[in-house]
């Protein structure tokens, strides 16, 4: 019981007296009000470094991004200069938050769409670990290694694999230079995006799956539901809601931070002509080569805002779709 | 309509089920059957061209390579090898003790701000860790700790996705349970370890697989957070390797390559079943 005494703060003690005076007699006070501290007991550790490196730095990149600020000196207020320098004078910026849109509105419900559809058909069959595994498994391999593959597939020369391909089907005459022209650089990053991104949502779909009540699917076939299509679309996926909402916050979270990594590994850093330029290269360059911290924090605060409002948007559209 | 193959029986859906979902998950295996062939090509299979799918001479020579004649990078490359591994390690044990210590209140507790908190959790479901990397770095900055192990573990314990899981599955925990425990005398603490825990084997089997590739594969700590090569990890260190881009190091990128890609697919196999029970309890509820 030691450890329960220990954790009970004041300000606890006076919110449970003001709520549970009326209810408790006075002899269980006490033991509820111990009960409550336990509660906070537990969460602590975690809060602590919630707060410290999650929620407090939110504030304080905000506040960072109304600053100039280098490092060397204390940050120095200049109001709105950082953003509208970003819009106004960084044409790089620009064009980067034109790529990560691009790049993840596509990449976003594709990857969505052929996770739930996988899933969806992998839970019709009896063998299902070892499909799991096949999609499951390049979602575990991290950008940079798989980096040497990629290289090989998408080489310029005429012996990468994508070139030779295309040559022998006499798609090409000439090898194409996929990972230096700046038309196909971003459609190739983004090519391996979906490849890796079959990951936890895949999984979160083909469990859910296993969880939709089996009597909805005999009802809707009393009802005249008769193709698995209709079935999916009337029966499944409105069970499945739940499981849709977490993998699209997912989803959105993973489009505009994971594409700068692949991004950095095929095209470099910058990448010619900035054709793979993620909002979060530009990001790193500015924080961590150029030390503007300032300029950066506007930058962070931005793909904040977009990735929110993106995630807010997308759950508010699904949750009262069919209501 | 009913097709035999051996002893099974299905549908002719299932069949044509089966045969679609084969060509693909073999298609999408290529590159990783790739890499792990590469690593294993000896030098003149390496240079070859075109480049030959699959290893005709298999060798061991490419890790030797690199574990042992690494004359030209700073560090030995077991260094970058041990921090990682020390990392993840670190990184997974603190991260899933605070996500189910904090998991345990809010899925079966009743306490005043119980609510504020999880929809504080959830919103932060949606923060790209990047973009708080400016104040996190002031903050591992101001406590001194840049550039040491404490930088690469600390900022990266408090997983909301983690917590978030941990607190579905637990709620799954029937209040009978827990109650018939603390009637027996248990204590909170006790009953958290003894009662609550050993019920969700599962969640931690599957916190664990995702906060070690998160830190496994994470690029952004160690290239914000390390300055001297001996504290930089694995990604860093491939990075590098790739940059270089030299002649004599492609057999030890492709032995890299395949370090730093087995451990998370063998720790996945090993774990699947538990990662499916668990996030079938995922879902959002709006």
């Amino acid at each position: 019981m030691a450890e329960v005494k220990s954790g009970d703060p004041g300000v606890e003690a006076e919110a449970t007296t003001q709520q549970r005076a009326v209810a408790a007699p006075k002899t269980g006070l006490q033991r509820l009000v111990a009960q409550y501290g336990v509660s906070y007991a537990f969460l602590l550790p975690y809060m602590i470094f919630f707060f410290a490196f999650l929620i407090i730095p939110v504030g304080v990149a905000i506040w960072l991004s109304f600053t100039y600020f280098n490092m060397l000196e204390p940050p120095r207020v200049i109001g709105w200069s950082n953003y509208r320098l970003l819009f106004l004078e960084d044409d790089i910026f620009v064009l980067s938050i034109r790529n990560t849109l691009f790049f993840a509105f596509i990449t976003g419900p594709v990857s969505l769409t052929a996770s739930f559809l996988l899933a969806w058909f992998i839970n019709q069959i009896r063998v299902r670990t070892i499909y799991a595994l096949a999609f499951y498994a390049p979602s575990l391999t991290s950008a940079i290694a798989m980096a040497v593959v990629w290289r090989i597939v998408f080489s310029g020369d005429r012996y990468g694999y994508m070139n030779y391909f295309l040559m022998r089907m006499g798609f090409i005459q000439e090898p194409f230079l996929w990972l230096i022209d700046q038309r196909t650089m971003l459609p190739v990053i983004m090519f391996v995006m979906l490849w890796m991104s079959m990951g936890n949502n895949f999984l979160v779909f083909l469990a859910g799956l296993q969880t939709v009540n089996t009597e909805l699917y005999e009802a809707g076939k009393v009802d005249g539901i008769a193709h698995p299509l209709q079935e999916m679309w009337y029966i499944t996926l409105p069970s499945m809601k739940p499981q849709v909402l977490f993998g699209v916050i997912n989803a959105v979270v993973l489009m505009f931070s994971a594409g700068f990594e692949i991004s950095l590994s095929l095209a470099g850093l910058p990448s010619p002509l900035y054709a793979a330029h993620m909002i979060l290269s530009h990001l790193y360059d500015y924080a961590f080569i150029r030390f503007e911290m300032g300029y950066a924090a506007a930058i962070a605060v931005i793909l904040f805002i977009i990735t929110f409002g993106v995630g807010q948007g997308a759950l508010r559209l699904l949750s009262t779709k069919d209501e | 309509m009913i097709i035999r193959v051996g002893r099974f029986k299905m549908t002719s859906g299932e069949f044509t089920t089966i045969a679609a979902l084969t060509i693909l998950a073999a298609f999408m295996s290529l590159p990783l059957i790739f890499v792990v062939s590469h690593a294993l090509k000896p030098i003149d299979e390496l240079f070859l061209f075109p480049p030959r799918f699959i290893v005709r001479n298999p060798t061991l020579r490419n890790f030797q390579d690199l574990l042992i004649a690494t004359y030209s990078l700073n560090v030995p490359f077991i260094r970058y090898i041990f921090n990682s591994v020390f990392v993840a390690f670190c990184t997974v044990v603190g991260g899933v003790l605070l996500a189910s210590l904090a998991a345990y209140p809010l899925a079966k507790h009743n306490f005043p701000g119980r609510n504020t908190m999880f929809i504080v959790v959830i919103a932060a479901l949606m923060f790209t860790p990047q973009v708080t990397a400016i104040p996190r770095y002031l903050v591992v900055y101001q406590l001194g700790i840049i550039d040491t192990y404490f930088a690469l573990v600390l900022p990266n314990l408090a997983i909301p996705y983690a917590l978030f899981l941990m607190k579905q599955f637990m709620e799954q925990i029937p209040a009978a349970l827990i109650e018939s425990a603390k009637i027996d005398g248990a204590t909170e603490w006790t009953v958290f370890w003894r009662v609550v825990m050993p019920l969700v084997t599962p969640a931690w089997a599957t916190l664990v697989i995702i906060i070690f590739v998160g830190t496994w594969n994470d690029i952004w700590a160690p290239l914000v957070f390390t300055r001297t090569e001996s504290m930089r990890t694995l990604p860093i260190a491939l990075q590098t390797l790739i940059s270089q881009g030299s002649v004599a190091r492609q057999g030890a990128y492709a032995a890299a390559t395949f370090i730093m890609i087995t451990p998370p697919v063998v720790l996945f196999t090993l774990v699947q079943r538990r990662v499916i029970a668990t996030m079938a309890h995922s879902g959002i509820k709006a």
